[in-house]
């Protein structure tokens, strides 16, 4: 079972706006009128919390951010209660500030092109009807648990070559990282640990017997030099892909669903115009983006004209950029055939998500086969709908009532 | 003199999103990391000006420009 415990709590926001905690429940639950008065008062805000934190607000003060790695380091990529030393090759690339990040990138960026998921997207489909064969018949199910969750994690298991079966123990070493880890260190190193005894163990046999996945691939990878990859890059890179893989997609596709579930006008829509699924995605991807980035501030400067000093974190909210109604009309609205959506749920500047095509097609693939075979469905009154907490935003508990007879 | 319509990707701004490919495969190629750039010259051919317009707004970085000539 996965460890669902949640972190320790935090005294309660009262003041938003100079006193921001992204770890409040009010904020896990519902932060989009929270942006909306963080945004009224300021293009970036600040929290003396964890260690003093910034948080853009505006799309452009987020693609400013983004964009600039003079000022910005991304050796730190969550704000935490702590900032303990940070290790070399914690992440790459996403733990990587140029020169060495292009090469870290370019190495991962090959097997994620769309032509590469297109590859994949058969086993794709056989994962999410293997998933509903599983609760179809019940006429209840927590679509979060029992669906959204286990799609991402077994298609990167099948892309790493680790067992599917493993799922479980993947989801719990997320948890531990993403959420218990912003305030209690010792569940972080524990998870890293057990994450790279893990991978060293398939390393070893793959020395012996090679595969084609990705674990191999980053065995047989070179670096500029033509040198093997160091044992801490080709661990550090498997923890990012399964660590990014997971709830991130999870959560898209949970939050997905949970929109659908509440918008019988939208199912209706997609349920007669398959072909608008894609445009929905990127709508959907917009209004529930689930990565929130951090990045550290290492030189003093100004962004959107408000100063920034070093030694602070920054939440860098791509989830509140798009939500900017300057950039995108009707911003709080969900229009599943928007049209111009240059939307940042993937980030913006040389940290692009790697796996962004890979999540795309997942989410696709994901809410085609789920409408093909339960057209009818509605949150459960009985149940509750509960979000993660932290860096990134999802429903984990999503219980739904199946079919018309309800 | 009729109007034409010419497509470019900046590859310095270009991160690899791939929205110009998935909403103008016409228009647009990817290379063997996922970056994009023009197909050909970049001539948008009649029919396609939409296309054009909707990969520009739709690209996170603002890398694409769609030059009228």
């Amino acid at each position: 079972m996965s460890d669902v415990s949640q972190p320790a709590a935090h005294p309660p926001v009262t003041d938003w706006v100079h006193d921001f905690d992204h770890t409040d429940p009010q904020w896990t639950e519902d932060p989009f009128p929270i942006w909306d008065e963080l945004r009224a008062a300021s293009p970036v805000v600040h929290t003396e919390r964890f260690l003093g934190c910034y948080m853009p607000t505006t799309y452009e003060a987020v693609r400013e951010i983004a964009n600039d790695t003079e000022h910005f380091s991304s050796r730190r990529i969550i704000v935490r209660d702590v900032r303990p030393e940070v290790a070399r090759n914690a992440a790459p690339p996403i733990t990587s500030d140029p020169p060495v990040h292009k090469p870290a990138k370019q190495l991962l960026l090959p097997p994620f092109t769309p032509d590469a998921m297109k590859k994949l997207e058969p086993r794709m489909r056989a994962i999410c009807n293997e998933l509903i064969d599983g609760f179809i018949a019940d006429g209840k199910v927590d679509a979060a648990a029992r669906y959204a969750k286990y799609i991402p994690v077994r298609a990167i298991a099948h892309m790493l070559g680790i067992p599917e079966s493993d799922s479980d123990l993947f989801i719990n070493w997320i948890h531990m990282i993403l959420e218990l880890g912003i305030k209690d260190e010792s569940k972080l190193l524990q998870a890293v640990q057990e994450m790279s005894a893990y991978f060293r163990t398939h390393i070893e046999e793959r020395r012996s017997k090679p595969t084609d996945d990705l674990i191999s691939y980053l065995m047989n990878a070179k670096d500029k030099e033509g040198q093997p990859l160091e044992e801490s890059h080709v661990l550090g890179s498997l923890r990012l892909l399964l660590i990014a893989g997971i709830d991130t997609t999870w959560s898209a596709i949970g939050s997905s669903l949970w929109h659908l579930a509440r918008t019988p006008a939208d199912r209706e829509r997609l349920i007669a115009e398959p072909g608008l699924i894609p445009i929905a995605v990127e709508e959907l991807l917009r209004a529930y983006s689930p990565v929130t980035m951090a990045r550290e501030v290492v030189k003093e400067t100004t962004i959107s004209g408000c100063p920034v000093k070093a030694g602070n974190m920054v939440l860098l909210s791509f989830p509140a950029a798009n939500r900017d109604p300057k950039v995108f009309p009707d911003a709080d609205k969900v229009v599943i055939d928007r049209r111009e959506n240059r939307h940042a749920a993937f980030g913006l500047g040389i940290h692009r998500c790697v796996g962004s095509n890979l999540a795309r097609m997942e989410m696709q693939v994901a809410l085609e086969e789920w409408l093909k075979r339960i057209p009818d469905f509605r949150l459960d009154p009985a149940g509750t709908v509960t979000w993660s907490q932290g860096t990134v935003r999802g429903p984990r508990q999503l219980p739904f009532l199946l079919g018309k007879a309800m | 003199m009729t109007e034409r319509l010419r497509v470019h990707v900046d590859p310095d701004k270009c991160q690899g999103h791939a929205r110009c490919k998935a909403l103008a495969p016409e228009l647009f190629e990817l290379d063997e990391y996922g970056n994009a750039h023009e197909a050909g010259d970049g001539i948008v051919s009649p029919g396609l000006e939409d296309k054009a317009w909707l990969a520009k707004s739709n690209c996170p970085e603002i890398a694409i420009d769609v030059i009228e000539e």
